[in-house]
């Protein structure tokens, strides 16, 4: 037995082909699986955080704390029936929500935890996460027009052009960044500031609009306007039940973490130990990069207690007639800063 | 250079094939596991407990549609920019003030559409 296991490791192929293979494989469930986690863990302190911020105790009976409440909530969501209404595109509508969950966790793919602590180091990462948080819109347009139904409909329709409004400033936000790093690559982009300093120095302006667009970006309050349930119901999910609606809500909260993590690689030094002294650069670096993710999700969850709704007409001023000039000026000034104030790397 | 390519791509590959994966298990599990009993009340869209009136596919409103239209101009720069700004090292001075040419004949059209109310909401 123990010669034919040593025989089955040295052969080429494993050596070659699944060795490899099952290191990814393995990397991809160490990646998905705390997010699952996490995801998890977001909707109860979600119910926790507003509930104190509320004076009252949020979910308390489902295990010490409430703890045990997310995976009740999961269980009950995967015992219910699917429905798929009689007069939707049945493929479309099934897909629309495993669309969402999909690039929600597949965009994790570039994020890095630590030093080399990351799937696929590939050199176009930015523009890897840009495209597939842009892609998150196909998600809920087709959710929308597959579910034949007027709330579904609308919801959708408002949220997509919101989500294309706020792009736009969150993709100048990023060019302002790139003219000082001189790379798309997101570990690049840690180091660059590990040389230097936190982004969210210098580009503080830069780092308040795009914190305020990925909550518009996330369908956030105070920008929940898609799924205003006062007057939309719930928005382009009310159609959707049981596991469809969980991974609607998956790959909400999942894309949630992912624009915190994003935030925190670009802003807040990734990895980074706030000081590099002697207690803090013992932490290991996939610590602080939860930690000041998780900082960036209480910040969600403090401004969803705390803000009214916007209205639409004031959010699209918002992202057209303040963001839009304001980055674009930014772009300016700041490449002004590097090419006159030799701040340029290359 | 193809081998390199493949092997910086290969793992987003297989982590989207986990996430299908995962997607399939999740929905086609909840199908078999939960008893299903469809009706045809409980299959219709929903409307306030109303029959559905007509299809929702009807109109809507054209700003919507004008919103994307000028989110793909903005885009398109964006994607633009992308490259410009990871090069401005090289390219200096020419380059930078090339691309403020460029953002200020963009600039013009903004305020174009801006004067002309594309971007009011009431």
């Amino acid at each position: 037995m123990a010669d034919f296991l040593a025989g089955l490791i040295n052969a080429v192929w494993w050596q070659d082909y699944a060795a490899p293979l099952l290191a990814i494989v393995i990397y991809c469930l160490l990646i998905t699986v705390p997010i699952l986690l996490s995801v998890a863990y977001l909707t109860l302190a979600e119910r926790k955080v507003i509930g104190w911020m509320q004076y009252r105790k949020g979910p308390n009976v489902v295990g010490p704390f409430g703890l045990l409440q997310p995976l009740a909530d999961g269980l009950k969501l995967f015992l219910k029936e699917t429905i798929i209404p009689s007069g939707s595109n049945r493929a479309l509508f099934v897909i629309a929500p495993a669309l969402t969950f999909i690039l929600a966790l597949i965009a994790w793919a570039v994020i890095p935890f630590g030093e080399g602590m990351v799937l696929a180091d590939i050199n176009v990462g930015i523009l890897y996460l840009f495209a597939i948080s842009s892609l998150g819109v196909y998600g809920i347009v087709i959710a929308g027009w597959a579910s034949n139904s007027k709330y579904a409909f609308l919801g959708a329709l408002r949220s997509a052009a919101q989500m294309v409004s706020y792009e736009v400033s969150m993709g100048l936000v990023i060019v302002t960044v790139l003219i000082f790093t001189n790379s798309l690559n997101l570990s690049d982009i840690v180091r660059y500031q590990q040389e230097n300093m936190w982004f969210v120095i210098p580009l503080l302006p830069m780092f308040v609009v795009f914190y305020i667009s990925i909550l518009a970006e996330t369908n956030r309050a105070p920008f929940d306007l898609p799924e205003a349930e006062a007057e939309l119901v719930s928005g382009y999910n009310v159609e959707y039940s049981s596991m469809t609606f969980a991974l609607f809500f998956l790959g909400e909260y999942a894309n949630m973490i992912l624009m915190s993590g994003m935030a925190t690689t670009l802003f807040l030094g990734g990895w980074l130990p706030p000081f590099d002294i002697a207690p803090l650069n013992m932490i290991p670096g996939p610590i602080w990069f939860a930690l000041k993710t998780a900082l960036m999700l209480f910040g969600f969850l403090w401004v969803r207690a705390t803000f009214p709704r916007y209205r639409y007409d004031q959010l699209m001023r918002l992202g057209w007639k303040v963001f839009l000039p304001f980055t674009l000026l930014c772009v300016f000034l700041y490449a002004g800063i590097a090419v006159y104030g030799g701040f340029l790397a290359g | 250079m193809l081998d390199q390519l493949l092997s910086e791509y290969f793992p987003i590959l297989v982590f989207l094939g986990i996430a299908i994966g995962l997607c399939v298990v999740m929905i086609l599990g909840s199908m078999i596991v939960a008893r299903q009993k469809p009706d045809p009340e409980k299959l219709s869209a929903y409307e306030c407990g109303f029959e559905a009136f007509d299809d929702a596919r009807t109109r809507f409103d054209v700003r919507f549609y004008l919103v994307t239209l000028l989110f793909i101009i903005f885009d398109l720069e964006v994607a633009f920019l992308f490259p410009w700004a990871v090069s401005l090292g090289n390219i200096g001075l020419f380059g930078f003030w090339s691309m403020v040419i460029f953002l200020v004949i963009l600039t013009i059209g903004f305020a174009y559409e801006w004067k002309k109310g594309a971007l009011e909401w009431e």
